[in-house]
């Protein structure tokens, strides 16, 4: 009687068990792949999931992060679609993956990977240099019609110079874009007031703005950015309008930080990513990486984010070919 | 002077007990991932940035900065030893370095290049103390255009200068520019010259280029016109590390020309690598022992050291003071400011006063630790070269494999290196100079952007380089060194074919 409850008790515990011993595991150390140089945006959420995990010990395999910058972030997804079936690479980077191949002949596609999860959001502010006269988007906007308004952005025919399209279009003016290697160094541009306005995530500029060489107008977002601690002596994220209020109708344009696996693993090594980066997202660690960069926390996975990639693509399709970007 | 009484107060925050530790700790490490094949400082810096999420800020800095200076310094090693430059800023080093211990002096060498170094970066940290409100004015004065006219500057003064042929120093230049351009274009956004192989759209990384052009075509010379063992007679000599920096006061004028280039080139953009060839050129071209170049001149040493740690020095302030992080280093560092809840950027000097005089008399402090510490290993570092060339050659590959490979972990990067080594091979066999190729790939890629950003923004008209003072002189100025060797030439011409002494009489000019 004894040993048949306790035959019981084990067969109950193996089925238990079961499903947990089918999920798949990582066996060795983990690469996590940044499509940035070391200090940018991407480099910085990398390095933060893996210092969480490391703290929390959410597995047992150790991480290294690896920089593979070189091409706008291109070299990084070529590694990555490279090494197709390796559930040890885990790629970071950003609306990228599919924004370079519409418009350049790089050798990959977001589709030769397999997609984890968008996790924050980055916003855009319009900035301008701190002694310019225009007080609000409507007084840039008005200048700006003289067409030699000079606008600067990181890199080219990417998120910055689509949005500087997009304001063309929204306000019925014409910009130069002039593509700098990244935000940082488009920044330091307008302080010397080599350009009129850049469009950088709060992060990008934030030091900036403190120190009093330049001052966001209005941000591309629906609704006012949260509220944080103050920047300047008087002003803080919040403070800081909306590109809508001030007449500058684009309600809306950020952008996703995406974490990837190569093509062709199996859905359970997805799905034990999938996991651990929702268990990453919910420690007081990630709160405090989100509100030190100024971004926004989402979690998209699975049919959401696929759905978040069609629609971005289907807009971004839109104003590359009436730029004449599309490649073929 | 506000700015004095700070630093003192700066010096009683870096001068403790544990931060002196903590700078012999990050010197020691640095001299170490600055020998060490392919790890380099913003490795270094990057593997050491987590260790430091627990402590102070300035004590953070402080160790971090000291890992950097104990990395250049190492960085020289190499060069020197083996012809192998561990950073772009330490190619310069090579030309003369590397003959001079080839021919049994290593030891004077490595104390003249760590002497001149240390030279160099003390001008960079007093320019620092004294100027950093003025300096962080004239760093915002540069838009593409002037980034561009800095870029020609050094290209001007380097070539202008050059000992080759001009059409090969023309050819390889070329070469160096059609390699920069490989990857993606930052203006246009598109993807060049990859010649189908997809990884190649990352560009060619200047370690994979330089280890590959120096260390192994070097290698490759060596073998086929000296495979019996070179005798070279290395005592560890303590009294000769004394003698080469007694020596170096005889050599002040290089001493200051090079720091003044150094600081000037670190201030405005231009950064360590174009101000360490810059000054060699000009050394070169007013040295009265200039024709001697590239065969071991002790001022062939200086100039470039000094020039470059005067720079780099330099070079920190607009990242503290604007948050332009000049080098990839002090990106990785940005980083960390930022983790330690700083904000580079104009307010760090109003905010944060104990933690940015700290640091600047950190500099002080641990530029003194790292060349005392780094002249102490300068006997163990020459008692290498006494090992025999069949053991050492074998060695120089595996350092040069380990280091590609270890740039991004890819093994593109070690065929892409031993063909450069290929390559290396070639141009010393047919004289063609190494130095031009190597600057056009460092900073063609920078030229380039800037010049097409210049562009971009005057639609098109060339007048943006003299729209200004400053972008005006500068490009007068990369003009006027161009044209020197041509007009020297012909004021020869007119005088009499008796070409040496005519040259010797300008050497008291500087050009800036």
């Amino acid at each position: 009687m004894g040993r048949t409850s306790s035959f019981l008790l084990f067969a109950l515990a193996l089925t238990g068990a079961a499903p947990a011993l089918a999920a798949w595991q990582p066996q060795k150390p983990i690469e996590f792949v940044a499509t940035a140089g070391p200090g940018g945006g991407t480099d910085n959420i990398a390095r933060a999931v893996q210092n969480i995990i490391t703290k929390y010990k959410l597995t047992d395999q150790p991480i290294v992060v690896v920089n593979k910058a070189g091409g706008s972030g291109a070299e990084g997804y070529v590694y990555g679609k490279a090494s197709a079936g390796d559930p040890y690479k885990v790629i970071f980077g950003t609306s990228n993956a599919w924004q370079q191949p519409l418009v350049s002949k790089v050798a990959f596609n977001y589709t030769d990977l397999t997609p984890i999860a968008a996790m924050a959001q980055d916003e855009f502010l319009l900035w301008v240099k701190q002694d310019s006269p225009y007080k609000t988007a409507a007084d840039y906007l008005k200048a700006a019609v003289t067409g030699d308004f000079k606008m600067g952005g990181a890199q080219s025919k990417d998120t910055d110079e689509v949005l500087t399209r997009m304001i063309e279009k929204a306000g019925h003016v014409k910009l130069t874009y002039i593509p700098f290697k990244s935000g940082a160094e488009a920044a330091v541009q307008l302080a010397g007031g080599h350009i009129d306005s850049h469009v950088n995530n709060p992060s990008e500029s934030l030091g900036q703005w403190r120190g009093g060489t330049q001052r966001p107008l209005c941000a591309f977002s629906p609704k006012r950015l949260p509220q944080g601690a103050k920047i300047t002596a008087t002003e803080g994220w919040s403070d800081v309008p909306t590109c809508v209020e001030q007449g500058l109708d684009i309600a809306q344009y950020e952008q996703p930080r995406t974490v990837w696996l190569p093509g062709k693993v199996t859905p359970e090594q997805a799905a034990f990513y999938v996991d651990l980066m929702k268990k990453v997202q919910a420690t007081p660690e990630w709160k405090d990486y989100i509100e030190k960069s100024s971004q926004i926390d989402t979690f998209l996975t699975g049919a959401e984010f696929d759905k978040f990639i069609k629609e971005d693509i289907e807009h971004l399709r839109q104003v590359a070919s009436e730029q004449g970007w599309l490649i073929k | 002077m506000d700015n004095l009484g700070e630093l003192l107060h700066g010096f009683t925050i870096a001068v403790t007990v544990p931060h002196l530790a903590l700078m012999v700790v990050g010197v020691l490490l640095g001299i170490l991932v600055g020998v060490l094949p392919g790890l380099g400082a913003p490795n270094g810096v990057s593997l050491l940035l987590p260790l430091t999420f627990g402590m102070q800020p300035v004590s953070a800095i402080i160790l971090l900065s000291s890992m950097y200076w104990g990395a250049l310094f190492g960085g020289s090693v190499t060069s020197i030893l083996f012809n192998i430059p561990g950073e772009p800023s330490s190619v310069a080093t090579t030309f003369d370095g590397y003959p001079m211990a080839r021919d049994g002096r290593p030891t004077t060498a490595l104390a003249t290049a760590f002497g001149s170094a240390a030279f160099g970066a003390l001008v960079g940290v007093i320019l620092i103390t004294f100027l950093a409100s003025w300096v962080a004015q004239v760093a915002l004065a540069f838009g593409p255009a002037e980034y561009f006219a800095v870029y020609f500057l050094a290209f001007a003064s380097f070539v202008g200068m050059g000992g080759a042929a001009p059409i090969k120093t023309v050819v390889a230049l070329a070469i160096g520019f059609a390699i920069a351009a490989i990857g993606i274009d930052t203006v246009s956004g598109s993807v060049r010259l990859t010649m189908g192989i997809d990884e190649l759209v990352k560009g060619v990384n200047f370690v994979v280029a330089v280890m590959g052009l120096f260390g192994i075509g070097e290698l490759l010379v060596a073998v086929e016109e000296e495979f019996h063992a070179r005798a070279v007679s290395s005592k560890i000599e303590w009294r000769e590390v004394f003698r080469a920096i007694g020596r170096l006061p005889r050599h002040s004028v290089a001493l200051l020309r090079s720091a003044a280039i150094g600081c000037w080139m670190g201030i405005t953009p231009g950064g360590p690598t174009a101000a360490s060839f810059m000054s060699y050129g000009i050394a070169r071209r007013f040295s009265r022992r200039g024709r001697y170049f590239g065969t071991g001149e002790v001022e062939g040493i200086i100039s470039p050291e000094t020039a470059d740690h005067a720079a780099g020095t330099s070079a920190l302030l607009p990242m503290l003071s604007l948050g332009i992080p000049g080098s990839a280093t002090a990106a990785v560092m940005m980083g960390g400011l930022m983790i330690w809840g700083l904000n580079p950027g104009p307010m760090l000097f109003v905010d944060q006063k104990d933690f940015v005089w700290g640091l600047i008399a950190s500099m002080y402090v641990g530029n003194i630790v790292a060349v005392v510490l780094v002249l102490l290993t300068v006997p163990v570092f020459a008692a290498l070269m006494r090992i025999p060339f069949v053991i050492i050659a074998p060695l120089i590959v595996i350092i040069c494999v380990v280091g590609a490979y270890s740039v991004s972990n890819s093994y593109l990067d070690v065929v892409m290196m031993l063909g450069f080594g290929i390559v290396g091979y070639l141009f010393k066999k047919l004289f063609y100079p190494l130095a031009p190729l190597v600057l056009a790939i460092v900073i063609g890629d920078k030229a380039e952007d800037a010049f097409r950003q210049s562009m971009l923004m005057s639609k098109g008209s060339l007048g943006i380089f003299f729209a200004n003072k400053l972008v005006t002189s500068l490009v007068v100025g990369g003009i006027a060194l161009l044209l020197l060797p041509l007009v020297l030439q012909l004021a020869r011409l007119f005088r009499k074919p008796e070409p040496p002494t005519t040259e010797t009489t300008s050497q008291e000019k500087v050009i800036i």
